[in-house]
C-alpha cells in the first residue's frame, strides 16, 4: 500500500486531468487509470463562462482524492498564496507544491520552492513538492517538514522518461523511508515500470495518457506497468553481468565429452 | 472605482470583495480570492474594503497535472 501523509492507497498511478478531448474521455481514463489521487489546478475565472463551475461538478462525479497544484508560479509568494486558495477551494490540506523557473524546461525553482515549502508546512500544509533529483535541495525539503518528494523524470510535457536514471537512484538510496513519486516526463507505460523498478513509490503523469490515440486504453497500460515494475521491486531484481551465464543446469548434458586428447 | 480583477481593468461600484463577488454573480460559486497578491478567505471578503487599483483575483477549480 502507498502511505502518503498517512493515507493509505491500493493504486501507485496518480494522474492530471488537464488535455483530454473531453469531460466524458477524461472520466473514462481515470477509472481505466485505477488511479485514487486526480491533479487538478485553479484558474481565473470569468463571470460569463463560469468555467470552474462545471469543472468542479465533473471532479465531484470522480470521486477520487484532489491534489491540487500551484502550476505555472514563479514566485513563493505566488506559490504560497496560489496553495491558499487551493486550501478553501478544494477543501484539502494537500498541495502539488511547484514554483517554476523559466518557459523552456519548466523545470523546479528550488529556492523558492524550499521558501515556499517551509511557509506552508508551517501553515498545516501537506507538502509534495515538485523537485528535482538534487540531493541538497531533496534534504531541505524533508527539513521544511515535506512527507513526501515528488522529483522529474524529464522536463514537463516532454515525454522523455526518465533523464538522469543514476541521481534518481541516489536519491531513492538516501531517502529510504520517504514516499517518493516521479512526476513529469513520463511518456510510455515503460517509463513508468522503470521507476517503479528502482523502487520510486508512485508516478504522476498526465499528457502521456491525455494525449494518447486512445487515451482509455494507455491509462489501462500505465496501470498495468505501474503494478508489475512495483511487483518486480518488490520480488527482488537480479543484478545484471557482463558476461553470458546458462540458466539450463549444464550438468547432464548430452553428448557431452571431456577432451582427454 | 476602476480595479483590475483576474489582470483585465474592471470598473465597480463595489466597496467589498463580498460586494463584488455578489455583482460578478459568484456569491454562491465555487471561487477563491487574492486582493494585491494575498489570500483573501471567504469569511473575510464582507471586511475586506476595496480601493481604486486594487488587484483582484476571483479563481476557481481547473484541469490540472
Amino acid at each position: 500500500m502507498l502511505d502518503l501523509y498517512s493515507t493509505r492507497f491500493s493504486s501507485r498511478m496518480l494522474l492530471g486531468t488537464a488535455g483530454y478531448a473531453s469531460p466524458d474521455m477524461l472520466r473514462q481514463a481515470v477509472e481505466a487509470s485505477g488511479a485514487e489521487i486526480v491533479t487538478v489546478s485553479l484558474r481565473r475565472e470569468s463571470a460569463r463562462v463560469r468555467t470552474g463551475q462545471g469543472f468542479w461538478a465533473l471532479i465531484e462525479q470522480l470521486g477520487r482524492r484532489v491534489l491540487p497544484n500551484t502550476a505555472d508560479c514563479r514566485t513563493a509568494k505566488e506559490a504560497i498564496a496560489t496553495a491558499q486558495m487551493a486550501r478553501e477551494l478544494f477543501g484539502t490540506n494537500w498541495i502539488k507544491l511547484e514554483v517554476i523557473a523559466n518557459d523552456d524546461t519548466l523545470q523546479p525553482e528550488l529556492f523558492s520552492l524550499v521558501e515556499a515549502a517551509t511557509e506552508l508546512c508551517a501553515e498545516g500544509f501537506d507538502v509534495l513538492p515538485y523537485t528535482t533529483e538534487d540531493l541538497s535541495a531533496a534534504e531541505r525539503l524533508v527539513s521544511a517538514g515535506c512527507q513526501v518528494l515528488m522529483p522529474w523524470g524529464s522536463p514537463i510535457g516532454s515525454a522523455r522518461g526518465l533523464a538522469n536514471k543514476s541521481a534518481l537512484q541516489t536519491l531513492r538510496a538516501y531517502f529510504p523511508d520517504t514516499p517518493l513519486i516521479i512526476d513529469a516526463g513520463i511518456g510510455v507505460p515503460s517509463h513508468a515500470a522503470e521507476a517503479m523498478e528502482m523502487g520510486y513509490d508512485a508516478v504522476l503523469l498526465n499528457t502521456a495518457v491525455a494525449k494518447a490515440g486512445d487515451p482509455v486504453k494507455m491509462a489501462k497500460g500505465f496501470a498495468k506497468a505501474i503494478q508489475a515494475g512495483r511487483l518486480a521491486y518488490e520480488a527482488g531484481i537480479v543484478e545484471p553481468r557482463d558476461m553470458a551465464s546458462p540458466s539450463t543446469p549444464v550438468v547432464g548434458t548430452p553428448f557431452f565429452k571431456i577432451d582427454h586428447a | 472605482m476602476q480595479i483590475l480583477l483576474n489582470g483585465e481593468r474592471f470598473v465597480t461600484e463595489a466597496r467589498s470583495l463580498d460586494e463584488l463577488c455578489a455583482a460578478l454573480g459568484f456569491a454562491d460559486a465555487k471561487v477563491a480570492t487574492a486582493v494585491n497578491g494575498s489570500f483573501v478567505a471567504a469569511a473575510a471578503r464582507g471586511q475586506t474594503q476595496l480601493t481604486e487599483a486594487d488587484e483582484v483575483e476571483i479563481v476557481a477549480p481547473r484541469q490540472g497535472g
